[in-house]
């Protein structure tokens, strides 16, 4: 099967003034995949992801996505993508049935909020505000709001940090259910163990540079033939496991 | 999904509504545009419910109480005579200011048959001249009626006519309403703009396809909603409560609710202005008082601009609230139209053109 480019980045540059942020990088991620953008943070991850979702201009590069160029079809990514901000608020003193209303309101369509809420599992607290949901819930509220306008892309940005492992492995099945029903998931993470069990491909992200796009084993495989071996002998499970092993699996509300 | 073609107004609306429930359920909104005016317009409502001004005299125990301009200053509404005091507390008090004249009249065998000896103090100011003057009232009356009497040179004669009483609610309500428009038109606008910013809500409605007029309009349309019904709150309890002049009725309250109206927009520039110039939440009030102090100060909210000195009412005259709070004042007392006072609403107008140039140069949007 031919892997379908839905979104093609050649040369974006970005720069802030003098800082270069973004130093001409090329990638492509294909339709229906999970595509990482790995690497530390001031690596430029969020910087591309914002001028891919038409929130930031690009000083130079050219971009299309879903086969819209983003200079001149901004209107119409914005209605084809799902975007998830780093650290983003919602409107104050509305529940989130409300929240899900008001989306439904900017994308111009109408969807039961219920409905939503029960793809992420949080139809208990349809009557709650967004403040008053622990972590793990804020972010997967987060991601039902992406969902509303029925997105071919989803754009998460670093959706798990700060999470515990359950909350952590309960957002990771999450984002496989919305990949298997035919939505592509573009993710930004600097976990590599995540990256590994969730990514179907990743790119490397430093100072401004892609440094590598492939699929996680290829890169592990191509690590290995290239003679490395780590320093510790490898254990059959490590410290995560055994936590999830000692405190159950299913997640908890906080 | 259903491809309807995109409503920018579907979009707008759906802010509204958000912010609409947003600022109801915001207790700093409904306390500054309901509860504070109502607690003003309480307290002024019951300060000034007697009459204006009162003489306090005390009456001295030698004063002799049967004679004619006794009985004559018994019938002055003004003069409050006062008898259950010993004359040392009378003269403590009358140090203090709390009584403004000790008043003794005293029985001559020959003329002057009698002699009013009035004791007062510094403490007492302008309150002796109007007891001087009810006196003389007084005087002219009795001597008139003596026989022999020159004929009088000037008499005046009395006309009334029917007038409306202005009450105290007349010209507190307005400023009052003024007020609470000026300070969610400020402070709402610049806290709800500000925040939506800083926590990266409007970045997110930004991966979405709405307008940017859209949010805009759509929290404008939500903030003016809850000021127009704040005002007719307010409007309402003043007529019923405290008997509130509206000269025509309903069309004087359709009027104030217009005039209302061109005040918060105006007031909403500085809001917008005021979240654009404010770095976090903490600078928002500093910020936001500079403009509203001075003017809940010199606007004519509480006292009229006319009582200041000389060169503060330049000032005065310069703030938009003052003709917000005058053009209220002459539609609901004086009964004046939207064209009678339409000297007030260019000056608003004017403020507002130039407001909204400001804040069009200092908005930010991320």
């Amino acid at each position: 099967m031919v892997k379908q480019p839905i979104i093609t980045v050649k040369n974006l540059v970005k720069n802030y003034g003098d800082f270069k942020a973004v130093k001409g990088i090329s990638f492509e991620v294909y339709e229906g995949e999970i595509f990482g953008l790995l690497g530390p943070n001031g690596a430029g991850k969020t910087t591309t992801l914002e001028i891919i979702e038409t929130l930031r201009d690009k000083t130079s590069g050219e971009i299309t996505v879903d086969g819209f160029n983003i200079e001149t079809d901004a209107a119409n990514i914005k209605k084809r993508i799902g975007v998830q901000l780093q650290a983003a608020g919602y409107y104050p003193n509305l529940n989130l049935t409300e929240l899900i209303n008001l989306f439904c309101g900017l994308y111009g369509i109408e969807r039961s909020p219920i409905e939503m809420l029960e793809k992420v599992a949080l139809t208990d607290k349809a009557k709650s505000k967004y403040k008053e949901l622990s972590g793990g819930q804020k972010q997967r509220f987060s991601i039902a709001t992406t969902l509303i306008n029925n997105p071919r892309i989803v754009f998460l940005d670093e959706p798990t940090t700060g999470l515990d492992p359950q909350a952590r492995r309960n957002l990771w099945d999450l984002i496989r259910d919305i990949r298997d029903q035919g939505t592509t998931v573009v993710i930004t993470t600097h976990y590599m163990d995540e990256a590994e069990v969730l990514c179907d491909r990743v790119a490397f992200v430093d100072g401004g540079n892609i440094i590598g796009v492939d699929t996680p084993d290829n890169f592990i495989d191509k690590l290995v033939e290239s003679g490395f071996e780590r320093k510790k002998e490898v254990k059959l499970a490590n410290l995560e496991d055994v936590f999830i092993n000692m405190t159950g699996k299913e997640w908890r509300e906080e | 999904m259903t491809d309807k073609p995109y409503s920018n107004l579907h979009a707008t609306l759906a802010i509204a509504k958000a912010s609409f429930r947003s600022i109801v359920r915001s207790p700093s909104s409904v306390v500054f545009t309901l509860l504070f005016p109502l607690i003003f317009i309480l307290v002024f409502g019951f300060i000034s419910g007697g009459s204006v001004i009162s003489v306090d005299v005390g009456v001295a125990k030698t004063n002799d109480t049967i004679n004619p301009v006794y009985q004559a200053l018994k019938k002055v509404s003004v003069v409050r005579l006062i008898h259950n005091q010993t004359p040392e507390q009378m003269r403590a008090n009358l140090q203090k200011g709390s009584i403004d004249a000790i008043m003794n009249i005293q029985k001559n065998t020959k003329p002057p048959y009698f002699t009013v000896n009035i004791q007062s103090s510094k403490a007492s100011g302008d309150k002796i001249s109007i007891l001087k003057s009810a006196l003389n009232n007084i005087f002219f009356q009795i001597n008139s009626h003596v026989p022999d009497a020159p004929p009088p040179v000037a008499v005046i004669k009395e006309d009334a006519i029917q007038g409306r009483e202005y009450k105290t609610i007349d010209f507190i309500l307005p400023g009052q309403l003024g007020f609470a428009l000026l300070s969610t038109g400020v402070f709402g606008t610049a806290f709800v703009f500000l925040s939506l910013r800083i926590t990266l809500v409007i970045k997110r409605f930004f991966a979405t396809p709405v307008k940017r007029y859209s949010i805009v309009i759509g929290e404008a349309l939500a903030r003016i909603s809850f000021a127009l019904i704040g005002a007719l709150f307010i409007i309402t309890i003043g007529r019923f409560a405290f008997g509130f002049t509206l000269v025509h009725g309903f069309v004087t309250v359709i009027n104030m609710l217009i005039l209302s109206f061109i005040g918060v927009v105006v007031f909403m520039g500085f809001g917008f202005t005021v979240s654009g110039i404010a770095k976090n939440e903490s600078s928002v009030p500093p910020i936001a008082n500079m403009i509203t102090l001075p003017q809940f100060l010199l606007s004519g909210t509480f006292f009229s601009i006319n009582v200041f000195p000389a060169w503060l009412q330049p000032i005065s005259r310069a703030l938009p609230l003052t003709y917000l709070n005058d053009a209220m004042r002459k539609v609901a007392f004086e009964g004046a139209s939207l064209m009678d006072v339409s000297h007030q609403i260019l000056i608003m107008c004017l403020w507002g053109v130039g407001i909204y140039f400001v804040a069009v140069k200092t908005f930010k949007w991320e």
